[in-house]
């Protein structure tokens, strides 16, 4: 319908970069506990997205099984899951850090697969949804002038998105367990040396990130189904986000988080399958736009950097010319 | 029952012994200076009394309680500090930040960040700087303070002077003088400098290759007996006895 307020066919320009924003708040809540490991612990853990949807599936049955209110099942599942990622790394990721780079990587592959087979095992392999659980939340939208709908959910979730990014910000800043938190992000050793248990504060570190983990699982299932296998995809797009925003940056999660949700969003006017082809696309690009800048800093300025490669390659040109000669 | 014994103390970096049947005492107010060539194992042995780097061997105790296994956190918390070779500050970090971390999980004492900018009035200006921005002196001056902050009984100062420029030396050393003047902690340290180690020691403890190659107080040894030492060699006077 012709709008005055907004041209015909600039309407869906506009949807999409609404609907990108909102569902970048979904992205930042799921890649600020990923960020939170990458950047205090120095853990990669792969089976972040698992931890999602395993949180996800707690509330699905409090709610469906035990006819919990769904608020009430967020609030049980969400220290159960903290308390299972301190366990986690108490057990698993601390002792598979000290085994070099490469174990933590087999140990949380192998804990992603162990969970993903658990799930199955004990919820089986049929979708489920948290939808039904929240009414009409969860197609209610409002309509903007020209003609923008404004999903009441995405923005429930943008929102909670940045409670939940200014509260983690507030508490690294200005608790005495977020500033042990920092220490130890920033020297482990120093941190310990001045009274900080830094195993300690690696833990904490590991519950907050699956206990956001798991929050994001929820709202994904309030938007749409889960398998017990709909992990592994949520990582890829909280590790994009992370990488996107600038490992260890906390609002950095959501402006990356938003960027990737953007893309999505544009890429869909074009196509269903442009749509996750175009995140990926713009996750490559400042992937590659970093090593470039790391690359150049190390070489004095991006000047001098291409000074000394065409300088570089001038000299293997003129000594391959010379060898064909 | 002295504040700090250690005994036959034992230190490995893998095969290699880098710390070997060290042994000291100290009380409260006292000054120890380790001196030594690099790689004699001074920074081992005192990172090993801090408690991130462990003993083989050997037996540290505080206040007769044996803490040999402890982690450095909870020897903090005992009464052990250690400011650290290279500062080690938290750089991203400001001053106060630096300083209330150790402060909060720390002892409760004297020691404040506010007393600490007392003896380092230098810093006062500075407590909103982020440390990474500060110069060598200044951070000296933070990482001393952070240890203090930690009220110890015991405080381990590694390689004070290393990268400063004299004035800033002079700074430091008033201010440890200072702090030692009010008698409330032992204080080792750990110094290149020989003459400041002579002249600011009870006692001395000179390492070569991971022993003691002599030990107390330096005015009960000569210049070239302690030089002789410092370098690992054999003396005159020692090879005539």
């Amino acid at each position: 319908m012709p709008d005055a307020f907004l041209p015909e066919l600039l309407q869906p320009l506009v949807q999409a970069l609404v609907q990108g924003t909102l569902l970048g708040g979904y992205y930042a809540i799921m890649a600020v506990g990923l960020s939170l490991m990458v950047g205090v612990v120095r853990f990669i853990n792969l089976a972040h997205g698992d931890m999602a949807v395993l949180g996800a599936l707690l509330v699905i049955t409090l709610t469906q099984g035990l006819g919990l209110p769904i608020f009430a099942a967020i609030l049980i599942m969400l220290p159960v899951m903290a308390l299972a990622g301190y366990g986690m790394h108490a057990l698993l990721f601390e002792r598979a850090m000290r085994g070099g780079f490469l174990l933590p990587i087999l140990v949380t592959i192998g804990l992603g697969a162990a969970l993903q087979n658990s799930m199955f095992g004990l919820w089986g392999s049929n979708t489920r949804s948290l939808g039904a659980d929240i009414g009409a939340l969860s197609w209610a939208s409002w309509t903007l002038p020209g003609g923008v709908l404004v999903g009441q959910l995405p923005v429930l979730v943008c929102l909670c998105a940045v409670l939940v990014i200014g509260s983690l910000h507030l508490v690294l800043r200005h608790t005495r367990l977020g500033r042990a938190i920092k220490a130890t992000s920033t020297d482990a050793e120093a941190a310990e040396l001045c009274g900080v248990d830094a195993r300690r504060a690696r833990r904490a570190a590991s519950a907050i990130a699956v206990g956001l983990a798991a929050l994001a699982g929820v709202f994904l299932a309030m938007r749409g189904q889960i398998t017990p296998y709909s992990g592994p995809a949520q990582l890829i797009f909280a590790f994009e986000a992370v990488v996107i925003g600038g490992l260890g940056s906390v609002w950095g999660t959501l402006v990356g988080g938003i960027v990737l949700g953007i893309s999505q969003s544009l890429g869909g006017l074009v196509s269903n399958q442009a749509s996750l082809l175009t995140g990926h696309l713009v996750f490559l690009a400042v992937l590659l736009l970093r090593l470039f800048r790391e690359w150049t800093a190390a070489h004095g300025g991006w000047r001098a950097s291409v000074r000394a490669w065409t300088t570089l390659h001038r000299g293997r040109f003129a000594r391959r010319k010379g060898e064909k000669a | 029952m002295s504040l700090f014994t250690v005994e036959d103390l034992t230190c490995r970096h893998g095969l290699l012994t880098a710390v070997q049947g060290i042994g000291m005492s100290l009380e409260r107010g006292e000054v120890l200076c380790i001196i030594g060539a690099n790689g004699a194992g001074k920074t081992t042995l005192l990172r090993s009394l801090a408690g991130v780097h462990p003993a083989a061997l050997g037996r540290i105790s505080l206040s007769g309680r044996d803490i040999t296994g402890h982690r450095a956190h909870e020897r903090v918390r005992g009464g052990i500090a250690m400011s650290p070779e290279g500062r080690r500050l938290f750089y991203d970090l400001t001053v106060r930040e630096n300083l209330v971390i150790a402060a909060e999980n720390g002892r409760k004492g004297d020691w404040t960040p506010a007393r600490v900018l007392e003896v380092f009035p230098q810093l006062g200006p500075l407590v909103d700087q982020e440390a990474g921005k500060l110069s060598g002196g200044q951070r000296q001056a933070v990482a001393i303070g952070r240890a203090l902050v930690t009220n110890p009984d015991v405080i381990l100062l590694d390689e004070v002077s290393l990268g400063l420029s004299p004035a800033a030396v002079e700074g430091v050393y008033a201010a440890l003088a200072e702090i030692r003047s009010r008698r409330d902690m032992a204080m080792i340290v750990v110094e290149q400098d020989l003459n400041r180690a002579l002249g600011f020691a009870d006692t001395i403890l000179c390492m070569a290759e991971g022993r003691a190659a002599l030990q107390g107080p330096p005015g009960t040894f000569s210049r070239a007996r302690i030089t002789a030492a410092y370098f690992g060699m054999q003396d005159e006077e020692t090879a005539d006895a």
